[in-house]
C-alpha cells in the first residue's frame, strides 16, 4: 500500500524529454505551472490542456504510471472542485436550501479540476524524465548565486539526494514494522481517532530508532568514499545546454503567449 | 612489504557505562597485512573485527599503539583523504552505503569525491560495474536489487575510487548461498586479476578457507594466525574459545581421534572425500 507512491520515480529512456538539460526542464515547468494559472478563458484552458497531452505524448513513459501519480490526488481535486461548485457569484442556476450553484461555480470547478490535472501531470513528467541525482545536480547549479549570502546550497542538495534515495527504503521498512506489530495482535484501524493514533506510536518508535541509525551509517559509508564536502568535488554527468533546450523554452513561449493572447482577445469566465 | 601495519593497538568505545570495568573492544592487537593478499579476519560477533576493520581507513583511531597504511601513520590528519582513497571500506549493511538513486550514479559518488574528470568517472565506473559484473544494471534503482547484487554494487562504489586494498565487513551476511557465491567469486578474482589486497571480514570458516591468511580473532585479541589448514588444524583450540572449524576439518578430526590415521587436514570437501577414498582403499 505504501508503495503506491511514485513520488520520485525515475523512468530510465532516451526520448526528448529525458536528454533535456535538467535545468531547463526544472525553469520550464516553473514557467509552465505558472501559466496554467493564468488560463482565465476556455481557449486558453483547452490550449494547455492539448501542451500537457503533447509533453505526455513525448516523454515516452507510460500513461498508465501518470494516472497513478493522479490516483493520489484525486480525492483533493474532487473535494477543491465541489467547493467550488457552491461558491460562485452571480444568479444561481440551481438552489437547494442554502446551496446554490452558478454558472460562474461550474466553471470554477471545471477550470480548477483541468487545472490541477495538468500541474500533477506537468510535474510528474519532470521526476519521471529526470533521474533524482540529476534533478538535485540542476537546483544545486541553479541556486548557486545563494552561496553569496551563505546559503549551503551543496550541503541542501545533498540532502535532498539523500533524501530521495532513502524514501523507498524508509516506505519499505515503514511496511515491515506495521506487519510485524499486527503480527503481535496490534490492531491499526479499529477505534476512534485517539486509540488509532495511539496504535501508530509503536511503529514510529522504531521507525525512527532506525533512522537515526541508518543516518549515522550513512554518515560514515560516505566518510569512506572520502567525501568531504561540496568542494572539490566533479560530477560524472556534465549538463549543459544544447539546441534542443532551445526548441523547449520556444514551446513553452509559444504558450505562454497564446495564453496572454488569449486573455486579451476573450473574456474572463472566471 | 607490509601495506596495513597494526602495532599493539588498543580501542574502546566511549560510551560503555560507568562504574564497570572499561572494555577494550579492541585490546591490544597487532597485525599485518602485505600488499597484494588476500586475509581472512574471523571471530564471532563482537569480538571486534569490525572495530578492528575501521582501524584500517582511519574511521577509528586507536587509543594505544600505531596503525600505518602503506607507511604513512593514521594519526596524520593531513594524510586522512590519502588513506581513504588507498583502503577503501565496505560495510556491513549495503542499504546503508548506496548513497544515489542510480546504481551508476551511486559507484561514481567516490570518484566525483576524489575530483576525478568526468570523462575518467565514466571510465572507471563502466569498469568497477564490468568487474562486479553488474553493468548491466547500471540504470537501475538500488532499492530494487537483491542483497547480492547491492553487495556488488557498494563494492563497485569502492572499486571505483581505485583502492589499492578493500577491506570488506561481513559481506556474506544475510545472502543466500548463491549471494554469497558471486560476492565472494567477485572478490578471488579482483585479488588474482587486479592484484588488489582484501581483507575479508567473516564469521564464516568456509569463507576464511579461501583466503591466503587467516586472523582469528577473540573478545578484541588475535588468537591465532596462520595459514587456512594451519589455523583450522587447531581444533581444539578453536573449540574452546566456541569457534567452529569447516565440518570437513572436524570429520577428520573426530576420525583421527578414533585412531584412523591422517596426515593431514583437509579444508574443503573435495579434499575430504579424496582424503576418505584413499583411506577406505
Ligand atoms: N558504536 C559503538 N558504541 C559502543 N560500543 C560498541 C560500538 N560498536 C561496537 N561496540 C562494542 O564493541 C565490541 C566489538 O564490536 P564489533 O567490532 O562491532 O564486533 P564484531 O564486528 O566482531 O561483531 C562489542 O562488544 C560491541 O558491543
Ligand atoms: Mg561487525
Amino acid at each position: 500500500m505504501v508503495r503506491d507512491i511514485t513520488l520520485g520515480q525515475y523512468y530510465p529512456g532516451k526520448s526528448f524529454l529525458h536528454r533535456l538539460d535538467p535545468r531547463s526542464k526544472i525553469i520550464l515547468l516553473i514557467a509552465y505551472l505558472v501559466i496554467i494559472f493564468c488560463t482565465f478563458n476556455y481557449l486558453s484552458l483547452l490550449l494547455v490542456t492539448i501542451f500537457t497531452a503533447l509533453v505526455i505524448a513525448i516523454s515516452g513513459v507510460p500513461f498508465k504510471t501518470y494516472l497513478k501519480s493522479l490516483k493520489i490526488v484525486i480525492t483533493i481535486v474532487i473535494i477543491t472542485s465541489i467547493l467550488n461548485l457552491f461558491y460562485g457569484t452571480g444568479e444561481p442556476i440551481w438552489q437547494w436550501w442554502i446551496i446554490s450553484v452558478t454558472a460562474n461555480g461550474i466553471n470554477r470547478a471545471i477550470f480548477v479540476t483541468i487545472r490541477i490535472i495538468c500541474l500533477i501531470l506537468a510535474s510528474s513528467c519532470l521526476t519521471f524524465t529526470t533521474s533524482p541525482t540529476d534533478l538535485t545536480d540542476a537546483l544545486e547549479r541553479l541556486l548557486k548565486p545563494l552561496n553569496k549570502i551563505h546559503f549551503p546550497v551543496h550541503e541542501v542538495s545533498m540532502m535532498m539526494t539523500l533524501a530521495l534515495r532513502f524514501v523507498p527504503t524508509l516506505l519499505e521498512e515503514t511496511d515491515k514494522i506495521m506487519q510485524a506489530q499486527k503480527a503481535r495482535g496490534a490492531d491499526m484501524e479499529a477505534g476512534n481517532l485517539f486509540t488509532r493514533i495511539k496504535a501508530m506510536i509503536p511503529i514510529l518508535v522504531p521507525l525512527f530508532v532506525s533512522a537515526f541509525r541508518r543516518a549515522y551509517e550513512v554518515a560514515t559509508a560516505m566518510e569512506c568514499r572520502c567525501y568531504n564536502g561540496g568542494s572539490g568535488r566533479t560530477r560524472m554527468k556534465v549538463i549543459h545546454m544544447t539546441k534542443r533546450d532551445a526548441v523547449g523554452f520556444i514551446g513553452v513561449a509559444l504558450i505562454i503567449i497564446g495564453v496572454f493572447i488569449c486573455n486579451i482577445m476573450m473574456k474572463k469566465v472566471i | 612489504m607490509e601495506f596495513i601495519s597494526a602495532q599493539d593497538i588498543y580501542f574502546s568505545y566511549e560510551e560503555i557505562e560507568v562504574g564497570k570495568k572499561v572494555i577494550n573492544a579492541v585490546d591490544g592487537v597487532s597485525l599485518e597485512i602485505k600488499k597484494g593478499e588476500f586475509v581472512a579476519l574471523l571471530g564471532h560477533n563482537g569480538c571486534g573485527k569490525s572495530t578492528m576493520a575501521k582501524h584500517f581507513n582511519e574511521m577509528l583511531l586507536p587509543d594505544k599503539g600505531k596503525v600505518f597504511v602503506d607507511g604513512d601513520d593514521t594519526a596524520d590528519e593531513s594524510k586522512t583523504f590519502d588513506i581513504r582513497k588507498k583502503v577503501g571500506l565496505v560495510l556491513q549493511n549495503p542499504d546503508n552505503q548506496l548513497v544515489a538513486s542510480i546504481v551508476e550514479e551511486d559507484v561514481a559518488f567516490g570518484p566525483e569525491n576524489l575530483g576525478v574528470p568526468p570523462e575518467k568517472i565514466r571510465e572507471r565506473v563502466d569498469s568497477a560495474l564490468k568487474a562486479v559484473d553488474m553493468y548491466e544494471y547500471r540504470k537501475n534503482a538500488p532499492f530494487k536489487l537483491s542483497g547480492g547484487q547491492k553487495k556488488r554494487i557498494a563494492i563497485a562504489g569502492i572499486l571505483a575510487m581505485q583502492p589499492e586494498c578493500i577491506v570488506l565487513d561481513e559481506p556474506t551476511a544475510m545472502l543466500d548461498p548463491s549471494g554469497r557465491d558471486e560476492v565472494l567469486s567477485t572478490l578471488i578474482k579482483l585479488n588474482r586479476e587486479n592484484n588488489i589486497t582484501i581483507v575479508l571480514i567473516t564469521h564464516y570458516m568456509d569463507e576464511a578457507v579461501l583466503a591466503d591468511r587467516v586472523i582469528v580473532m577473540d573478545a578484541g585479541k588475535i588468537l591465532t594466525e596462520g595459514k587456512p589448514d594451519e589455523v583450522f588444524s587447531q581444533v581444539e583450540l578453536l573449540k574452546k574459545h566456541r569457534l567452529d572449524v569447516p565440518q570437513a576439518t572436524e570429520l577428520i578430526y573426530k576420525l583421527r581421534g578414533c585412531g584412523v590415521n591422517f596426515d593431514k587436514v583437509p579444508l574443503t570437501d573435495e579434499e575430504c572425500i579424496k582424503m576418505l577414498e584413499e583411506v577406505l582403499k
